[in-house]
């Protein structure tokens, strides 16, 4: 009898030992695979820019002195992976719930409209009240966008990825009409725009870096997302209303309301990448936004396996290829899409890559 | 002299004339898309698609002078991406959707790399049929110029209805799209079928991408396609896999996104970004009225993941 106890614990710390095992294992995958294929990506990016006769290992090195060889290159890329943190939590956020948004763009653009709106409606208050007032704007307006097409899936059983694929074309008319017409500046002529907001207005860069403090919020916002979703109920329940809606209903989770609540938190990151984006760089609305930091934020989420904490390292490198780009441009005469090729490659690498969860060889677990 | 004889009759006229055009390219990746969908896969990638045929075909006229060798090797690049795609969702546990969006996004970056040196020069375009020889107005006339892609894709509809319905392919691919274990029992590749079906649409998408830039606008640039392709894929939702219905709901697109340049024309330029974005309210609004929360849609192939 107390033999039978004592081996009984003595098993439990053995299945412990083993499921911690188990873990580091699945861990290691999400490392491993990943960074498998984006060497895999890497190596058919550099045969490909080698069919045109440029050396690969120029490419590489390149490539690496513009996204991480100077402090002057790192503060590039981290002034990049700013908005690519936010918009990957459009598309990381309703994943958790199981639905494929990739509209991060369109949230951005009217993020971006509606920060500018609420600085144009304010003038002559403190520089402090009209950032607030921004970043209330920009992320409601991009969570109600977002939230949109949450809630038509929800209630119509709209497909959601195509649904938020047209909200980005529909955003983009709407910022296009309202630039060009009723926000436009009467002295902007080339290049139609909103007035500016302010040099008062514009948030600095983190001491010490020329590095605008939207990183930081990027930050915070992955750590909250993390937070949010692996240490609260909330999270929880949206995580198991992910893996089965069914069994979430007859718990009695509200699916909707996840799913409404999700949307609206996803948009309105995408969105606040928008209010960063004019309130750090651009100072005013205009067509340059459009410059598809929505698009890579999805590459990203993927890369990140939807992991927000994942995102932030992910962003990082995703914005380092894009900071190398004038580089490659500059010393290589390769085009500026020679970095939409690279993440294209690298996306189709990493999804064709999860093919070979649980089947690495060296990391095979045994049955228990 | 003839503009003021036919006074308000110019903006039906360019709507009509501009939903042949503008049609023509949604109507060749819907007829795509609904192929591979009857087979049980989805490919969001057709947008990237569209652009690579627009710049392959481009490209390949102005090597060649020959327009219609562009018009082939779109497809070809087409098929050649449909067959990227098929391969990767042929892996275990891929998702098809995931895997349209990553093509979407390669296919376009591939297609601007490669298409950069495009912009300057100016390549062969697709010679047109004049079918307004009738009439002196010049808009009635410059309407019925319709390219001959157009009454390809017009004639394709009702064969893909008939192959469908009537063919031993038609049948397995059906079959594929319905139950992947009922064509497995009959010793069929489930792979290999939607293999097959997701070139075709591929090659078609292509196809409708040389249209862009060799016939209307007929130009490369990088802002040619704007979403004509994810729109030409959600219209296979609305037009109910049936290919038929795709003609009538292409035209339906094409009208609606010939109504900005139509009222420009006339000189309303007043919201002109805002009518260019009809082509997408309307998809989204039709979707929102022929989508249901309760039911699966009538027509909807069972193996499809974005209805299930």
């Amino acid at each position: 009898m107390k033999a039978d106890v004592l081996s009984g614990i003595d098993q439990s710390g053995k299945y412990r030992r083993a499921a911690l095992r188990e873990k580091i294992g699945s861990v290691a995958e999400f490392v491993i695979i990943p960074t498998l294929a984006l060497v895999a990506a890497l190596i058919m990016f550099g045969i490909f820019v080698a069919l045109f006769g440029k050396n690969p290992l120029d490419l590489y090195y390149y490539m690496y002195q513009g996204a991480f060889g100077t402090w002057f290159s790192w503060q590039n890329t981290l002034t990049r992976a700013a908005p690519l943190i936010l918009t990957a939590l459009c598309t990381a956020l309703p994943a958790q719930l199981g639905m494929v948004i990739i509209g991060g763009e369109g949230a951005l653009l009217i993020g971006a409209l509606a920060a500018t709106s609420a600085a144009l409606a304010l003038p002559g208050a403190p520089p402090l009240t009209v950032q607030i007032a921004m970043a209330c704007a920009g992320m409601m307006a991009g969570g109600l966008w977002i939230a949109l097409a949450g809630a038509l899936r929800q209630y119509r059983g709209v497909n959601e990825t195509i649904s938020s694929l047209l909200l980005v074309y529909i955003a983009l008319a709407l910022l296009n009409h309202l630039v060009e017409g009723p926000m436009r500046d009467p002295t902007s002529l080339n290049k139609p725009s909103t007035r500016e907001i302010g040099a008062a207005n514009m948030i600095g860069t983190i001491p010490g870096t020329d590095v605008h403090w939207g990183f930081a919020f990027g930050v915070v916002a992955a750590v909250l997302s993390y937070i949010l979703i692996y240490h609260t109920v909330f999270g929880f329940a949206a995580r198991v209303a992910g893996g089965n809606v069914r069994a979430a209903k007859v718990v009695g989770l509200s699916v909707g309301r996840l799913v409404l609540i999700i949307c609206l938190l996803a948009g309105a990151a995408a969105g606040l990448a928008g209010m960063v984006e004019i309130v750090a760089v651009q100072g005013r609305t205009n067509a340059n936004l459009a410059a598809g930091y929505g698009f890579t934020g999805i590459l990203v989420a993927f890369l990140a396996r939807h992991n927000p904490l994942a995102i932030i390292p992910v962003a990082i490198l995703l914005g380092g290829i894009g900071a190398s780009g004038g580089l490659l441009q500059r010393r290589l005469g390769l085009p500026d899409a020679s970095v939409l090729v690279l993440q294209g490659m690298i996306f189709v690498t990493v999804l064709a890559s999860d093919a070979l969860y649980g089947r690495l060889p060296f990391l095979a677990r045994k049955a228990a | 002299m003839a503009d003021a004889s036919i006074g308000l009759w110019t903006v039906p006229l360019a709507v009509l004339g501009g939903a042949i055009r503008v049609s023509t390219p949604f109507l060749f990746v819907s007829l795509g898309e609904c192929i591979t969908e009857r087979s049980g896969r989805i490919n969001l990638g057709l947008e990237g698609t569209l652009i690579m045929g627009a710049m392959g075909g481009y490209g390949v006229s102005y090597l060649t002078g020959s327009p219609w060798l562009g018009v082939l090797a779109a497809g070809l690049a087409g098929a050649a991406l449909g067959a990227l795609h098929a391969s990767i969702c042929g892996l275990p546990r891929v998702n098809d959707i995931a895997v349209g969006i990553a093509l979407m996004l390669f296919g376009t970056g591939l297609a601007f790399f490669l298409g950069k040196p495009l912009i300057e020069p100016t390549a062969p375009r697709l010679p047109s049929i004049d079918f307004g020889w009738w009439s002196d107005i010049p808009q009635v006339r410059a309407a019925l110029r319709i390219n001959v892609l157009f009454l390809i894709g017009v004639a394709l509809a009702p064969v893909l209805v008939w192959a469908l319905r009537t063919t031993r392919s038609g049948l397995i691919v059906r079959t594929a799209g319905e139950s992947a274990d009922a064509a497995r029992a009959m010793g069929y590749s489930v792979n290999a079928i939607r293999m097959r079906a997701t070139m075709f649409g591929g090659f078609l998408a292509g196809i409708g991408g040389s249209f862009l830039s060799l016939f209307y606008p007929g130009s490369w640039n990088e802002g040619l396609s704007s979403g004509q392709g994810i729109t030409a894929v959600a219209l296979v939702i609305f037009a109910r896999w049936d290919p038929m219905l795709c003609l009538w709901a292409s035209l339906l697109f094409g009208g609606a996104a010939a109504l900005g340049p139509a009222l420009q024309s006339v000189g309303i330029s007043q919201g002109y970004h805002l009518f260019n974005a009809a082509p997408y309210v309307l998809t989204l609004l039709i979707m929102i009225i022929t989508c249901s929360p309760k039911r699966t849609l009538v027509g909807a192939p069972a193996e499809l993941s974005i209805t299930k």
